[in-house]
């Protein structure tokens, strides 16, 4: 998995709330059987016109924000089905994080996994953070893991929680399942005393 | 002794290892997986030099993708095939029984794993689908998880997990005529959001619950990670071993006995506290219609499209501002007004033969609007089995409903069977997303009464005058 541990970028507003992962990634494009690939597929029925054409009226067709790395976005951010390929096709897009008031518990899992980090910010904050965005070209984040910060471009800083464990796992970019096959005698053990 | 609710009992029985600022990791007894999100898993395991610790936890069976149309033609959709052969050679190369396309056990995921009994009470079950939740109405915890969790999963037989919190829905009361499982789930979240239950389990109890059938349960539980919640639970009882009794994996004989010995254990114990709690009184609910965008954005079958203007929050009123638009609805309108193009009844919410009962009593010696073309998809081959030795495929292809092999078909339109842009569909699935039923399609979510009701109205009607008359 990808290591995060500091990032700067440009941020982009996707000011809605309940961006479901049926809009991340539609399901035409969940027949792969590939990890990669996706990144022409994110926000599809959004970002494309029926022509196939980009939809000028879509936030992220924005010139300003091509370079974009860091998604802001409203409360529960990613509800909906379990499909991996959602972060797969936001990290692939480029981003690196996406700061929301809320997560899907899934989505939110499955962030983590891959290295994209989901930081989850008080609704006023996000709100105060997207018509800043707005109101400024060019605007960047700065996302601290190790210190869990976000701070804005006038220094402004914003603590977010996140559990230890998923903490240290996107620090050091740990293989979760070699993580828990160290514990294989304690799985050995609660086998046999379940006698399986 | 401290009581406990069930969820703990569960979570207790199954933790392999538990520190401070870890994950715990759980054991997980069951392992259901499909063609979509499991090919990367394997793909996973390949490159690593992993095994699949237990081959025969596993279960694996085809349903996202596969054709509900004649399955002796080929199939057109290449990628598709691709596959569902991908699948057929990982549980090949890993020792996975699967039930593919052509298998006499073959459905969708959470229809085929309660009806072979391999889900089962106390159980912890996993499946890289959010709808796992479904498996909960007998008493399971039951788990929607990603492909990197499955190809832990598969590797481990644990899974690393924060252990959520307690959430109780207490429904009490007599259940109105022509008000079903469907409509309980829907105002639920109607009533508490598509994030109501995030962080949590939830486990549905009182009377009303206790009252509902096993297959209606399903449809409760399948329907909790609408309410962003992790699970959905039901206490098992004795409807619940009778269930179970005699099923191809349930225990047989004097093991059965022993099961249900223990799984009596199982039940929240009077006393035990849970993190939150909700009361519904059933005598209150009404058949619902989804108008919106989020299976949250619901109405009594009685009422009108809502106002945005009367929304008093900026961003709930952008919310509804937007899926009118898509869903192309004017506030005020009578729901039952609303005319439609498309019905389909299926899905992992109400694809049992149950649900298809409900919907031919409605369809029985009646016709479909000419208007109106209507998709009827069992969950699982042994479903379609059934209803045809019950003769319910002779009275929906009468009424004019097409009768098809079973899938998940059209609630995610994976396969052929979508919604063309601005078709609009009373569907019993579970989620009515943009473009989740096609680009552009207008999924409204009902119960499969409403469906069959509205397929032969051409337009939405209250069917507890159906019923009445």
């Amino acid at each position: 998995m990808e290591a995060f541990k500091k990032h700067t970028g440009i941020a982009a507003p996707l000011n809605r709330i309940n961006v479901d992962t049926d809009q991340i990634i539609p399901k035409q494009f969940l027949k792969g059987i590939e990890r990669t690939g996706f990144e022409n597929y994110l926000f599809y029925d959004w970002r494309f016109l029926d022509s196939g054409a980009p939809d000028p009226e879509f936030v992220l067709n924005a010139p300003r924000y091509q370079s974009a790395s860091i998604l802001v976005a409203g409360a529960n951010f990613g509800c909906g089905s379990s499909r991996e390929h959602a972060p797969w096709a936001l990290q692939q897009y480029g981003f690196k994080a996406i700061v929301a008031s809320s997560f899907a518990d899934i989505f939110r899992g499955n962030s983590f996994k891959n290295g994209l980090l989901p930081v989850t910010l008080p609704a006023d904050i996000v709100a105060d953070i997207i018509a800043q965005i707005e109101a400024q070209e060019g605007y960047a984040l700065t996302i601290d893991l190790e210190s869990q910060t976000v701070t804005r471009p006038n220094g402004t800083l914003h603590a977010f929680d996140i559990g230890e464990f998923q903490k240290q796992c996107l620090l050091n970019g740990l293989d979760e399942i070699g993580w828990t096959l160290q514990f294989e005698a304690d799985i050995s053990a609660y086998e046999s005393r379940r006698g399986i | 002794m401290e009581p406990k609710t069930m969820f703990e009992k569960i979570w207790k029985d199954h933790v392999v290892r538990a520190m401070p600022n870890e994950a715990t990791v759980l054991y997980i007894d069951t392992h259901l997986i499909h063609e979509v999100t499991t090919p990367q898993a394997f793909e996973g395991l390949r490159l690593a030099g992993r095994a699949v610790r237990h081959p025969e936890f596993t279960f694996a069976t085809m349903d996202h993708n596969v054709p509900t149309t004649d399955r002796s033609l080929p199939i057109k959709d290449q990628i598709a095939v691709k596959q569902m052969e991908t699948l057929a050679k990982n549980c090949e190369e890993f020792d996975i029984t699967l039930y593919d396309i052509d298998s006499p056990e073959q459905g969708i995921v959470h229809v085929i794993g309660p009806e072979l009994g391999i889900t089962q009470p106390g159980k912890t079950i996993c499946c890289g689908d959010s709808h796992t939740s479904t498996h909960g109405a007998l008493g399971a915890f039951a788990l929607g998880i990603g492909t990197s969790e499955v190809e832990h999963v598969l590797a481990t037989q644990c899974l690393l997990y924060d252990k959520p919190e307690t959430f109780e829905i207490r429904v009490d009361g007599k259940l109105p005529s022509g008000v079903t499982a469907k409509d309980i789930i829907l105002s639920i979240i109607r009533r508490i959001g598509t994030d109501g239950g995030t962080g949590t389990v939830i486990e549905y109890t009182g009377s009303t619950i206790s009252g509902l059938s096993i297959e209606e349960r399903m449809t409760v539980c399948n329907m909790s990670i609408e309410a962003g919640a992790r699970a959905g639970l039901i206490a098992p009882d004795d409807e619940t071993y009778e269930y179970l009794a005699n099923r191809q994996f349930s225990p047989q004989g004097q093991d059965f006995d022993k099961a249900v010995e223990i799984w009596r254990e199982l039940p929240t114990d009077e006393g035990a506290a849970y993190d939150k709690s909700l009361h519904i009184d059933a005598q209150s609910l009404a058949p619902q219609v989804t108008w919106g965008t989020n299976p949250a954005m619901g109405a009594d079958v009685t009422d009108v499209i809502p106002n945005p203007e009367e929304i008093t929050t900026d961003d709930a009123k952008r919310a509804t501002e937007g899926a009118l638009a898509y869903m192309g609805l004017t506030p005020g309108t009578k729901i039952t007004d609303v005319d439609i193009d498309k019905v389909f009844i299926g899905s992992c919410t109400n694809s049992r033969i149950s649900d298809l009962r409900a919907a031919a009593d409605i369809a029985k010696g009646r016709k479909v609007a000419e208007t109106v073309n209507a998709l009827v998809v069992p969950g699982s081959a042994s479903v379609k089995r059934q209803a045809e030795a019950e003769g319910l495929d002779e009275i929906f292809r009468a009424a004019g409903f097409e009768w098809r092999e079973a899938g998940c078909s059209m609630c995610l339109g994976m396969n052929p069977d979508i919604l063309m842009p601005q078709q609009r569909c009373a569907s019993t699935s579970n989620r009515n997303f943009e473009g989740r039923q096609g680009k552009g399609g207008r999924t409204h979510l009902v119960s499969p009464q409403m469906a069959a009701a509205a397929a032969i109205a051409g337009h939405f009607v209250d069917v507890r005058e159906w019923e009445s008359n």
